[in-house]
């Protein structure tokens, strides 16, 4: 149907504006992080890179973002695999069972994160997994996993499995027919997965904040004691770091997979 | 690569095969016999055991009981991968994410076949079903009909033995049909091999086929050429789910040498009797019936019936009529573009030579089943 001007006009403002309460709060923190005095204050004043300069060289920061790196790093593989398996043993499960079990592994979404800290908090002190490695990705990779089963679920629901049945009169046993067919039509699935995975572990706050000790913190634990200690601008710059690499991922992730989709039309 | 004769047709045997799902028995004893090198068709309607049967000789479904030997070894157990059997799925069933020559190559990379040979028979492959110019192509680029035909190359590349068809061509229109079912014919000429077809439609098994086996409740009721089965149907289904058939059903009487059917106080006669104690129908071929107007004079038919047109439809060779007899039975006559012609309504009466009509067993599964 074709719109009126004055309509499509209006439609644009509105959009616009919702786009803008959506975006403008995550923009606020980019001019903070140039801010020449020690201050969170907005409109920051003067400029320099001092912040970037201390999250550098700063071994408190750079060790927690190495510490977040490499845990979300680990827990976006964990939870692809075993998300993956468990979607595709759903898939091929029947429908009763299934379900029930579908809905125990997507608890971890739907449980309020305090509880589960609270829950995670009280075996890990018996289990002595407080303030380390081990004890952070376990974690991560049971909120992770939730995504990575909807994300592949997805895949494997509009995946024609008589495709399967082809590939096996071709001569493909199981795992063959399922690493040259079955993986590549939900590759995509499995990507989108691993980044939500990659990104839930990442800015996972609430039961990272019950695990953490001071020898071992995260990013956002980091940013969280930091900016409850004093206002320290180094946030902010964390802040436009990620931000700055969140939508370079995203982006070229979904430039990649419009490139792929137009190729095959 | 096999040795050369092995590319040249496997004979199928089919040992009383049953299959039960529960307490539905989705084949029921099916014994089949495929020679080498023949195209064997596989009709019958929806749920009467064709498609499983065929499902059975891939491999993708066992059997509850029976024997199933291809080329004399039996593949009872064999999981369909090892069983090195071409086949064709009325889905195209392409890979999406491949090109039209990496699903041609497909199961030539899985036999590790060398990459110049790969790609020798891959033209080969495609160019017999006259697709070799969209080896770069992604099967999302083509029409229906072009994909089924690159699944078929992709099917006979390996040079399998044996070529399975499931209804391959029932999802393209009724032009582009009739074009593959003489291309199908084609390829089967040049190949040699060993093709099983199934289809509900008999007119495509009547084009195609060598032999047609006839399918009903998961069994077979008949097997053989398309002439054999609309010339001398073994059973009153047979007889109605091949060709246009009339059915007369009446009062028996019957004695040594003929039988004798009374339908609305008309009598009409063949010069036969069957065997066993099941009341017998008389079924007739449409062009064994003639049509007359009331007293013209029928020299030579010793059998008359009285009806009225219901249904007059003109076929450019001919007409068909369809005449509703005084029981309230439907009969269906074909006549000649030459002959009278009759509209709806007008009273008419049915001739027939006795010789002509089948005696075949009463089964009301018969009707039953094809409506």
């Amino acid at each position: 149907m074709e719109m009126k001007p004055l309509t499509r006009l209006l439609l644009g403002l509105v959009c616009l504006l919702v786009a803008i309460w959506l975006v403008a709060p995550t923009l606020v923190v980019v001019p903070m992080s140039f801010n020449e005095n020690k201050s969170l204050a907005f409109p920051p004043q003067g400029f320099s890179w001092q912040w970037y300069q201390n999250f550098a060289t700063s071994p408190e920061w750079s060790a927690s973002f190495l510490n977040s790196l490499k845990v979300a790093s680990v827990v976006a593989v964990l939870a692809t695999v075993l998300g993956t398996l468990a979607a595709f043993g759903l898939d091929r499960m029947k429908a009763g069972p299934a379900g029930l079990l579908r809905m125990l592994m997507l608890t971890p979404m739907v449980v309020p994160g305090v509880v589960l800290a609270i829950g995670i908090y009280a075996v890990y002190l018996d289990t002595h997994l407080v303030g380390t490695m081990l004890g952070f990705v376990l974690a991560h990779t049971i909120l992770a996993l939730p995504f990575v089963l909807i994300a592949v679920s997805a895949s494997l629901e509009v995946f024609d499995r008589r495709l399967e049945t082809a590939a096996a009169s071709l001569g493909a046993g199981a795992l063959t027919a399922f690493r040259t067919v079955t993986l590549p039509l939900i590759l995509p699935g499995i990507l989108s997965g691993l980044l939500f995975a990659f990104a839930t572990s990442f800015d996972e706050i609430v039961v990272s904040l019950f695990i953490t000790n001071p020898y071992l913190k995260t990013l956002p634990v980091q940013i969280f004691s930091s900016i409850t200690r004093d206002a320290d601008p180094t946030v902010a710059a964390v802040g436009t770091i990620l931000l700055l690499a969140t939508t370079l991922l995203i982006g070229g992730g979904m430039l990649l997979l419009g490139r792929e989709r137009k190729g095959r039309q | 690569m096999k040795p050369a004769q092995e590319s040249k047709g496997a004979a199928i045997d089919l040992e009383s095969i049953s299959k039960a799902y529960g307490g539905f028995k989705a084949l029921d004893g099916v014994s089949l016999r495929i020679e080498p090198g023949e195209f064997m068709t596989l009709l019958g309607p929806s749920g009467s055991g064709k498609t499983t049967t065929l499902n059975v000789v891939a491999g993708f479904t066992d059997v509850t009981s029976g024997k199933l030997l291809v080329g004399g070894r039996n593949v009872v157990g064999v999981p369909a991968h090892k069983r090195n059997i071409g086949v064709v799925f009325q889905h195209y069933a392409l890979f999406t994410h491949m090109s039209v020559g990496r699903n041609v190559a497909y199961p030539l990379t899985l036999r590790g076949v060398d990459q110049a040979e790969r790609k020798a028979r891959v033209a080969r492959a495609l160019d017999m079903v006259k697709m070799g110019d969209f080896a770069h192509r992604y099967p999302s680029e083509l029409s229906g009909g072009q994909q089924q035909r690159v699944a078929l190359a992709r099917a006979i590349v390996f040079d399998p033995p044996l070529l399975l068809m499931d209804e391959p061509l029932g999802a393209l229109d009724k032009k582009l049909r009739e074009w593959l079912q003489l291309e199908i014919k084609r390829i089967h000429r040049e190949l040699g091999t060993t093709f099983v077809y199934v289809t509900h439609d008999q007119e495509e098994a009547l084009v195609l086929s060598d032999r047609i086996a006839v399918f009903n409740r998961g069994r077979i009721e008949q097997v053989g050429t398309g002439r054999e089965l609309y010339d001398e149907p073994a059973t009153l289904f047979v007889g109605r789910f091949i060709g246009d058939s009339t059915v007369l059903r009446g009062e028996v009487r019957s004695d040594g040498a003929s039988t004798a059917l009374t339908i609305a106080g008309e009598t009409v006669t063949a010069p036969r009797r069957i065997a066993g104690e099941t009341s017998p129908v008389m079924l007739l071929r449409p062009e064994k019936l003639a049509i007359r107007r009331p007293g013209q004079d029928a020299a030579g038919t010793t059998n008359r019936l009285p009806g009225t047109i219901a249904e007059a439809i003109y076929l450019g060779s001919g007409s068909k009529y369809e005449v509703r007899l005084d029981d309230g039975s439907t009969a269906i006559v074909r006549s000649p573009l030459t002959g009278d012609s009759f509209g709806l309504g007008d009273k008419v009466e049915l001739c027939f030579d006795g010789a002509d009509a089948k005696l075949l067993a009463e089964d009301s599964s018969a009707d039953a089943t094809l409506t």
